[in-house]
């Protein structure tokens, strides 16, 4: 019995958890990606593919790497990596060299990430900073490298780089800028980022999440809901068809990405339901702030950026209420005769 | 798939908390409740209960039968300890208390003679005619406290302040802690006597409404309750969602009653007054034939027993025998008394004892200490904890030590329920941290105290 004594195991309670740690909820974010890469791979071809490797080689490569550096255990296997790395590349256009992905990769791991202290302690999305970072490293490769659309199909036929035309997004804002159907842009057949082409692939995966309760829908409602209302209200500075078109604004773009992908990230983004409305409040109404008044065709990606940057403000205000404190809910001892 | 949804809807609960995907209670539900031997040697700590501990009444040498004092009170929210055995008191020393770790009095008694109870208790009387002061007098004689584990006097709960009148009394069935069962087999096996306990109780403080709460994966216990409270028309019984802490005070009078009040306050501000099934069955004992608590119904479960059981237990009993007689398996490797949730794990289990509070002992086997990570912010403490807390906060203050921060955060608010931890995918040690900055806050206070005194 001696022996048996020497080996309980002490600690303090609970003594049971979840079954869902890191790793699963990063998983599952990686397979609800899924689908929008097959779309963009099935637009843009397979060049995508290539982009999208280099982006999550380099980012789990970063990660183990600086991990060893810093001491800490590598804990690539948890799949947080992979999922900076893929939304890198989704956010990417499909003609980007091969050194474009890379350089993001290593900045959305090793600055974005682990400057702040790793999974956790960051302010920024990694896969927004790099993009961001990119924005102004390569702003060629970033800005007009769009590829026109192949349609579903022929894009597989094709290798890209060699014949790549390039063309505008669908938030072009020059003369010229085309306009494309709701159903193409709905189903991805424009020319835009990898990831963010297919509306109904992004549906699919960010459905799968919010039904899996790693995302909270009042994210993507919040977010898209105020472009709708901000595109109604607000008077368009910018003089294309779609200016004042909501749901052409829902469709194209990274707003999909963004609200389903990007603005869901734990780490960035506000503790608390009510936090995460005023976050998704908030980036909605800088997305459309920026498509309107600025020079710049997409806001997605700075509008979360900011956002993240007022998530401790946010965090601050939108405290959890402390059981028994509400005035109408407490009982009042008077009232019940 | 629809009427199921709909169902679950229908039955009352609070918001917060977290429904797990296996309880573990068919273990032991369905073992009725065995006598335990008597244990050879009884331990009777001094210090059972929230408040004062005792000063033992005997010294050694002395010959004590069972219900005989053998602690005595020290101020108001104190309880006497009495002997569980008959026998002889052959040392008065120090154990460890298997709950706060503490070495605290112990009163050792060596088992001989006849199992017999002392004078001037088991005398059966007409319970008509008690006033409420008898009853009182009479749970306070019998050194009840509440048997769920807070262990606060009862007599002390039953005395509320003029200014704070109590309307309701509730039977809290709801034993949410996963694997035990001890509550669940006296209300199967018990219903009648635990409803007549209730009535006591109601009695003592004058109120007349009761409702009695049930978890709804105890169905059975439900109807059983619901058919020995069918004369009563004061006494309600509600089935109640299956969620874990359904059974804390808070959460069971929001569930009932729809009545908040703050985590440091105590339902007496609401009105109401909890009593755990174990607690009832005491008062019914206590009021009805006068004996003292010498015994208790604990719950041996777990993956590392053999043969999971419910036992009636004298207080003070060894807990290792208990063990061997519920087969605990070589390769068990975590002994925890209590529940899974807010269970206290043991180093050993040598000088452990059962308790006033104690409410089962839970052995596992391949239990393991998690490696914890950084907080990524995902906010299921916050959706999970039942008191509207920001653990994750509370956690991070504990690592950073910032102490004046989690005061301002309200850590003394927290429960300790475990919620927050259970639901972390970061598998952070968040309780334990609150414990530790609480323990530190505590000793703070004690040494700011102690310099004032010596100042003044």
């Amino acid at each position: 019995m001696a022996d048996i004594e020497n080996r309980l195991v002490v600690s303090t309670s609970p003594h049971i958890y979840a079954e869902e740690d890191i790793s699963t909820i990063m998983w599952h974010v990686n397979l609800a990606l899924i689908p929008a890469g097959i779309a963009g791979l099935i637009v843009f071809g397979y060049y995508c593919l290539f982009v999208i490797v280099i982006s999550v080689g380099t980012a789990i490569i970063t990660e183990a790497i600086i991990q060893v550096l810093r001491g800490q255990e590598v804990t690539i296997s948890d799949g947080s990596a992979v999922v900076a790395g893929l939304l890198l590349a989704y956010v990417l256009p499909p003609t980007v060299p091969w050194y474009v992905p890379m350089v993001g990769a290593f900045f959305a791991i090793a600055i974005a990430k682990h400057t702040f202290g790793g999974l956790g302690n960051n302010i920024w999305n990694p896969a927004l900073a790099a993009r961001a970072f990119l924005q102004v490293a390569y702003p060629a490769s970033i800005n007009t490298g769009w590829k026109l659309a192949g349609g579903y199909g022929i894009g597989l036929l094709h290798n890209i780089r060699v014949d790549a035309v390039t063309t505008a997004t669908p938030l072009f804002k020059e003369a010229g800028g085309s306009v494309y159907s709701y159903a193409s842009l709905f189903f991805g057949n424009v020319g835009g980022c990898i990831g963010e082409t297919s509306v109904f692939a992004l549906l699919i995966g960010g459905i799968y999440l919010i039904y899996k309760g790693y995302v909270d829908w009042r994210v993507p409602a919040f977010f898209i809901g105020t472009v709708f209302v901000m595109v109604l209200v607000l008077p368009a500075k910018i003089s294309t068809v779609w200016a004042k078109d909501p749901i052409y604004h829902i469709l194209a773009g990274g707003l999909m990405i963004g609200a389903f992908f990007m603005a869901t990230d734990m780490v960035t983004t506000p503790l608390t339901k009510k936090g995460l409305i005023a976050f998704a409040v908030g980036a909605g109404i800088l997305t459309t702030l920026i498509r309107f008044y600025t020079g710049y065709p997409e806001g997605v990606c700075y509008a979360i950026l900011l956002m993240n940057t007022a998530t401790p403000l946010i965090d601050r205000w939108a405290k959890p209420r402390l059981y028994g404190t509400s005035f109408e809910k407490t009982y009042k001892r008077n009232e019940q005769g | 798939m629809l009427l199921q949804w709909s169902n679950k809807k229908r039955l009352k609960t609070f918001t917060g908390g977290i429904c797990l995907a296996e309880d573990w209670k068919e273990l032991s539900k369905d073992k009725p409740i065995e006598v335990a031997p008597l244990p050879d040697v009884a331990s009777i700590l001094m210090s059972q209960h929230v408040g004062a501990p005792c000063k033992p009444a005997v010294s050694k040498g002395d010959l004590v039968k069972k219900g005989q004092i053998v602690g005595r009170a020290q101020g108001y929210v104190s309880i006497n300890a009495h002997a569980s055995i008959c026998g002889k008191v052959v040392d008065i020393q120090t154990k460890p208390n298997p709950i706060t770790g503490a070495r605290v009095t112990a009163v050792i008694i060596e088992r001989q003679g006849e199992d017999v109870w002392a004078d001037g208790t088991n005398e059966t009387s007409n319970t008509d005619t008690l006033t409420p002061h008898e009853i009182k007098t009479r749970i306070e004689a019998a050194g009840i406290v509440g048997l769920g584990g807070a262990t606060f006097p009862t007599h002390v709960k039953l005395s509320p302040p003029k200014d704070k009148p109590i309307d309701t009394v509730i039977l809290n069935g709801a034993e949410c802690e996963p694997y035990l069962t001890c509550d669940y087999r006296l209300m199967m096996e018990k219903p009648n006597e635990l409803i007549q306990g209730l009535k006591f109780i109601m009695n003592s403080v004058g109120c007349k409404n009761a409702y009695i709460g049930i978890e709804a994966n105890k169905p059975d216990a439900y109807e059983l309750m619901k058919k020995a409270s069918s004369g009563e028309p004061n006494i309600s019984i509600e089935m109640l969602e299956v969620k874990y802490p359904q059974g804390a005070e808070h959460q069971l009078i929001k569930a009932l009653l729809g009545r908040e009040f703050r985590p440091t306050q105590l339902p007496m501000e609401v009105g109401c007054i909890v009593h755990n099934v174990g607690t009832i069955l005491a008062v019914y004992e206590a009021v009805k034939f006068k004996r003292p608590l010498v015994e208790r119904v604990i719950s041996i479960t777990g993956n590392g027993v053999q043969k999971p059981m419910n036992l009636l237990v004298r207080i003070g009993s060894p807990v290792k025998p208990l063990l061997e007689r519920a087969g605990m398996l070589p390769e068990a490797n975590k002994v925890i008394f209590g529940g899974p949730m807010m269970g206290i794990a043991q180093e050993n289990t040598d000088e452990a004892v059962v308790l006033k509070g104690t409410s089962g002992i839970l052995v596992l086997k391949d239990a393991r200490v998690w490696a914890s990570r950084q907080c990524i912010r995902c906010g299921r403490c916050i959706l999970a904890c039942p008191y509207g807390l920001n653990p994750s906060e509370l956690s991070i203050m504990g690592e950073a030590k910032a102490f004046d921060a989690s005061m301002q955060a309200n850590i003394l608010e927290c429960k300790e329920c475990g919620c927050c931890s259970f639901v972390c995918p970061s598998r952070r040690p968040i309780v334990h941290l609150i414990k530790f900055t609480k323990s530190e806050l505590a000793k703070r206070k004690a040494s700011a105290l102690s310099g004032a005194v010596k100042q003044g």
